[in-house]
């Protein structure tokens, strides 16, 4: 068997795959987000714009994500940094490896269980408990915007901080001290070296956590209770509950549309920055 | 700045700890402390709804981390020798892959699955020996597995291809040359080297799996995995065998995460 003969016969099972899988699929989405609703709750086939000129319908769930992912990513950023930057420049570095996976494993474990357990801190016997304590009374957290804040900054904060501590990790120390030498205050070496030098880990960590959160489903759900949904929901109710298909597709269209204009021209102004798009790995 | 640290993970930490705690409260209700008892657990593990859900999902995770480290293997060292469009096409499927949101890859399942079996049934009704009850396809274990695997084949051909590129190539050229068929050089050089990275994506494709909820809650149809058990019962109340549950899915993903640390960290010290 020729080299070429035995490579096609090793991608032939991952190509059947992705075509059966995922292309087909997609296709068939993109396809019935032109069509119309049949009487029974399929799909009539069609070439109409209809689906689309009903967006604004759902307005208000295209408006939460597109409000709240960028709040979510903006707050994981801010909390992430200092973190990252202490385990790359502080942290003993015996220690490094061990605290890094501590921030990693919650990622790769059940969203699902993290969510739930902050429906339990934030619920009427948790923390609302305990500030009546101290003598706050009536605040609800749960089922409110911030719950859902909450909740994304749980569960997308160790996705953020790996990748500002690979690049952090990676710059040459010696550049601090070289510029501490020089006389630069420690504010003027981190504005100036550090934040610079960290821009592909924040443009990377941003990224990923942003394209997450644009079809985030669980944490609305759970802690927003109804009230805050976003395009995830959206789509969850006109497929499983109204069985809106060719409705349901054009939503799922135009958020897959909007993620993909997003990230282009978020990469378009990072290179500009001079950044390069490596350490996309998260482990 | 340790300070800060600490605060971060006592943020990380707490609520994880306070459901592993609470899964050992004796009392009935969820959020009163009342001395320790292991009961939930048994309650968990005796109640036959949880039970059945554990088993599909065990089977799910099992076929579909299976099958994705077994073609994902394939498809990266075969696309170490391949160049043009071919390649490009692969790259670009592979990225779409795993940056699609789960939820366009359930939806797109689960209405691509049914239009293509709403084709096909009647084709095999028409085609099967009069007598017989013809099988009809339709969404369950079978199109959770298909969907699991798409996407986790994606991430362990990432894993494997990042461990192949790291390789020394003149070891294979070494092999052919002291006359080694190319399948004897794969099984004695290339696979042992990239062994650790093919279990390390498989036990991370189980885990994926395993946690999976949101394209299980669209491929699964009758088919209720553990996920989607937690979810609906969350819906109707926490309750505490949801903690004791949670506490136990926690704790076996957190040992696959570990073991599967452990063999790329053993690898990234071998290749140095």
């Amino acid at each position: 068997m020729t080299q070429r003969a035995r490579n096609w016969l090793l991608l032939a099972p991952a190509g059947i795959w992705f075509l059966v899988m995922l292309i087909i699929p997609l296709t068939v989405v993109f396809i019935f987000s032109f069509g119309e609703r049949a009487p029974s709750g399929g799909v009539v086939l069609a070439l109409t714009v209809e689906q689309y000129a009903n967006l604004p319908a759902r307005w208000a769930a295209f408006k939460n994500t597109m409000t709240l992912a960028p709040i979510g990513t903006l707050s994981a950023l801010l909390i992430a940094y200092p973190l990252a930057y202490f385990l790359a420049v502080k942290a003993d570095p015996r220690w490094k490896t061990i605290l890094l996976v501590l921030v990693i494993v919650p990622f790769w474990t059940s969203i699902l269980i993290r969510s739930y357990a902050w429906i339990f801190l934030l619920g009427g016997r948790g923390i609302p408990a305990l500030l009546e304590w101290v003598g706050i009374e009536g605040l609800r957290l749960i089922n409110t915007p911030f719950a859902v804040l909450v909740g994304i900054i749980y569960g997308y904060l160790p996705l953020m901080v790996f990748p500002i501590f690979v690049s952090l990790d990676k710059l040459d120390k010696r550049l601090l001290e070289a510029s501490s030498d020089l006389g630069a205050k420690p504010w003027k070496t981190f504005l100036q070296v550090t934040l610079p030098l960290s821009i592909p880990g924040i443009a990377t960590g941003c990224m990923l956590v942003f394209i997450l959160l644009m079809g985030e489903y669980l944490i609305p759900a759970l802690l927003g209770g109804g009230k805050v949904f976003f395009v995830g929901n959206a789509l969850v109710d006109l497929f499983l509950q109204s069985r809106n298909w060719a409705y349901g597709s054009a939503v799922a269209v135009t958020l897959v549309v909007v993620m993909l204009i997003i990230v282009t021209i978020y990469m378009r102004l990072i290179s500009r920055l001079g950044a390069n798009r490596e350490d996309v790995s998260i482990m | 700045m340790r300070f800060y640290a600490i605060c971060v993970y006592l943020f990380l930490y707490i609520p994880i700890g306070v459901i592993a705690l609470f899964s050992f409260n004796a009392g009935r209700h969820a959020s009163q402390l009342q001395g320790f008892s292991t009961k939930w657990y048994g309650k968990a593990l005796s109640n036959p709804f949880v039970m059945d859900a554990l088993e599909t999902s065990l089977i799910v995770a099992f076929c579909s981390a299976l099958f994705a480290s077994v073609f994902g293997t394939m498809a990266a060292v075969a696309l170490q020798g391949i160049r043009g469009p071919v390649r490009v096409a692969f790259d670009m499927l592979i990225y779409v892959a795993v940056m699609i949101p789960g939820i366009v890859i359930g939806i797109a399942t689960l209405i691509g699955l049914v239009t293509v079996f709403n084709q096909l049934n009647p084709v095999i009704a028409a085609i099967w020996p009069a007598g017989f009850n013809p099988p009809k396809l339709r969404m369950g274990i079978g199109s959770l597995i298909a969907a699991h695997t798409m996407f986790l084949m994606a991430l362990v051909a990432i894993i494997v291809r990042a461990r192949l590129a790291g390789m020394d190539r003149t070891l294979n050229e070494a092999s052919s040359d002291l006359y080694a068929t190319p399948l004897g050089t794969f099984r004695q050089v290339t696979l042992p080297m990239i062994f650790p990275a093919i279990l390390a994506g498989f036990l991370l494709s189980f885990t994926f799996s395993f946690d999976d909820f949101i394209i299980a809650f669209f491929v699964a149809g009758s088919e209720t995995t553990l996920p989607i058990y937690v979810f609906s019962s969350i819906r109707r109340g926490v309750t505490p065998e949801i903690n004791a549950i949670g506490a136990m899915v926690m704790g076996v993903s957190l040992l696959l995460l570990i073991s599967a640390q452990l063999l790329l960290k053993r690898e990234r010290r071998k290749s140095r």
